[in-house]
């Protein structure tokens, strides 16, 4: 694994994302309130650049009507087909057919309303040194 | 819109179509836009230049402006497909070139262009916009791109007038088939519709029938749903009540040659309700005498298919039957670019294809179909 400085601190203030390749690899980092994190900028599901998409919130409803929207900035929403991925996990929510078959778990997982999908985005480790970013790759 | 954009050829998508997509494809969906709304001014009177200013469309649905649901992306469009230059997706040649047809390898692309007059109340402006609809694809797109080929936009709900398009644009190489859209005043097998048919077939030319429209009836048969998903999944019922007009009504015992393109609807559940009509006609066949033949027998003969978005059921051997149902020659490979919806051409068909099948479903049946073979 090797580290790469990708930017300095000033670079990538809270709210931005820089997109690079590194060893032929797109990517891209971010900055959310403060917080860095990085991910492999392809969709696991058809190969969309995932990272240009809209970083937004987790909609979640635990019956019609009640909706809470949480983590905003945390769910990064893929530009082409609007897959939603955990900025921190890379895990996809949310997969209609998997709903059917596991809705099991959902019930006993309490307030967890979304299903996890098939797909998991690939995360990059990402730190700040001495005023830079660095990304392990 | 926190969305940052960057030259396509560091992506991921467009580097990964290069490598895996070896064959020429035809595309038979993909929307062209407008960069700006005075784009359409050379090829239209001043009058409906002064008409546009001082009273608007008027369409069917009811809105001055815009589709009859909102979107859930931008324009309907994919968030990557902005052209650097400016303007909505699916509105500069250069950058559909850059960011699709050279890396896909389109060596045919089917224009559907969407926003035009078709559903407009006052129908000397729909057919003028129209008619611009058709001066502006050969201008910006076709005249300019080889592969690029156009549709023949009419101002569907005035039957004669929408025939005179056809046959003003007849023997044009510039277009491949009449486009209609699926939601219009009433079902397309009425006889309101019908000198669209004959011009098209007196053409040589197939008719198209795009999921969408401004008719101003719900997508659903029970009323207006609540959200877009239900619109999403709507166009499929919708287009069913299409086709069902279309075969009962005998358009296709009418206009014997006609070819119908049945665009972004599916078809997953032709086989089903194939079998109803068939079921019901042997019992009511004598409601409809003009109706001659078993209806699953007219649709396998007279109804074409684009893929997008594609049939994704868990078992490929499902898709499979279906398939087999409908015909490997009929399927016409589409991914609806510039919109969200778009079908990756890489990642559309299962393992367990042969060649030949294939070569159809990518390029071989639309080439066929529109006389470019």
């Amino acid at each position: 694994m090797t580290r790469h400085v990708v930017a300095t601190v000033n670079e990538l203030p809270p709210g931005t994302r820089k997109f690079l390749t590194i060893d032929d690899r797109p990517i891209a980092v971010f900055n959310v309130n403060g917080e860095y994190f990085g991910l492999l900028n392809r969709c696991p599901h058809q190969g969309a650049a995932l990272c240009e998409g809209p970083l937004i919130g987790l909609a979640q409803s635990s019956d019609p009507g009640e909706i809470e929207y949480t983590r905003l900035g945390e769910i990064i929403r893929c530009p082409w087909h609007g897959w939603e991925f955990d900025i921190r996990t890379g895990q996809s929510y949310c997969d209609p057919k998997r709903f059917r078959t596991r809705a099991y778990a959902v019930n006993v997982e309490p307030g967890t309303a979304v299903v996890k999908g098939p797909y998991v985005a690939e995360t990059l480790k990402v730190s700040v040194e001495s005023d830079y970013v660095v990304v392990d790759l | 819109m926190n969305v940052q954009f960057r030259e396509r050829a560091e992506t991921a998508s467009s580097t990964e179509a290069r490598a895996q997509v070896k064959t020429a494809i035809a595309d038979c969906d993909i929307h062209p836009a407008r960069a700006t709304a005075t784009e359409l001014h050379p090829f239209l009177a001043s009058r409906w230049h002064k008409h546009l200013e001082t009273y608007g469309k008027h369409p069917y649905q009811g809105m001055m402006e815009g589709p009859p649901y909102p979107k859930a992306q931008p324009n309907a469009s994919r968030r990557d497909a902005y052209p650097p230059e400016g303007g909505p997706q699916g509105s500069s040649l250069s950058f559909m070139q850059k960011q699709h047809l050279d890396p896909n390898n389109v060596v045919l692309g089917v224009l559907n262009p969407l926003a035009t007059g078709q559903g407009i109340r006052n129908h000397d402006l729909a057919a003028a916009i129209c008619s611009a609809i058709n001066d502006w694809q050969i201008d910006k797109w076709t005249s300019k791109d080889s592969r690029l080929k156009g549709s023949i936009v009419v101002a569907n709900e005035d039957g004669p007038t929408a025939a005179a398009e056809i046959r003003k644009r007849a023997g044009d190489k510039n277009f491949v088939q009449v486009l209609l859209l699926s939601r219009t005043v009433e079902p397309l097998g009425q006889r309101r519709y019908w000198p669209i048919y004959e011009a098209a077939e007196e053409a040589g030319l197939p008719v198209g029938v795009h999921a969408f429209g401004f008719g101003g009836n719900p997508i659903t048969a029970s009323g207006w749903p609540s959200f877009y998903i239900e619109e999403m999944v709507g166009h499929s019922q919708c287009q069913q009540a299409v086709l069902s007009s279309l075969v009962l009504e005998g358009v296709f015992e009418r206009y014997s040659r006609l070819k119908m393109i049945m665009i972004e609807a599916g078809f997953g559940w032709a086989p089903s309700l194939a079998w109803r009509l068939d079921k019901n006609w042997k019992r009511l066949r004598s409601e409809v005498p003009h109706v001659t033949r078993l209806p699953s027998e007219t649709i396998r003969e007279h109804i074409w298919w684009t893929t997008q978005p594609m049939e994704d059921p868990e078992r490929r051997d499902h898709l499979f039957d279906v398939i087999d149902w409908v015909g490997w020659d009929k399927l016409l490979f589409a991914t609806d670019y510039p919109h969200w919806d778009f079908d990756e051409p890489s990642r559309v068909l299962p393992p367990g294809v042969g060649d030949a099948n294939r070569e159809a479903f990518y390029l071989g049946n639309a080439k066929t179909l529109y006389g470019l073979a």
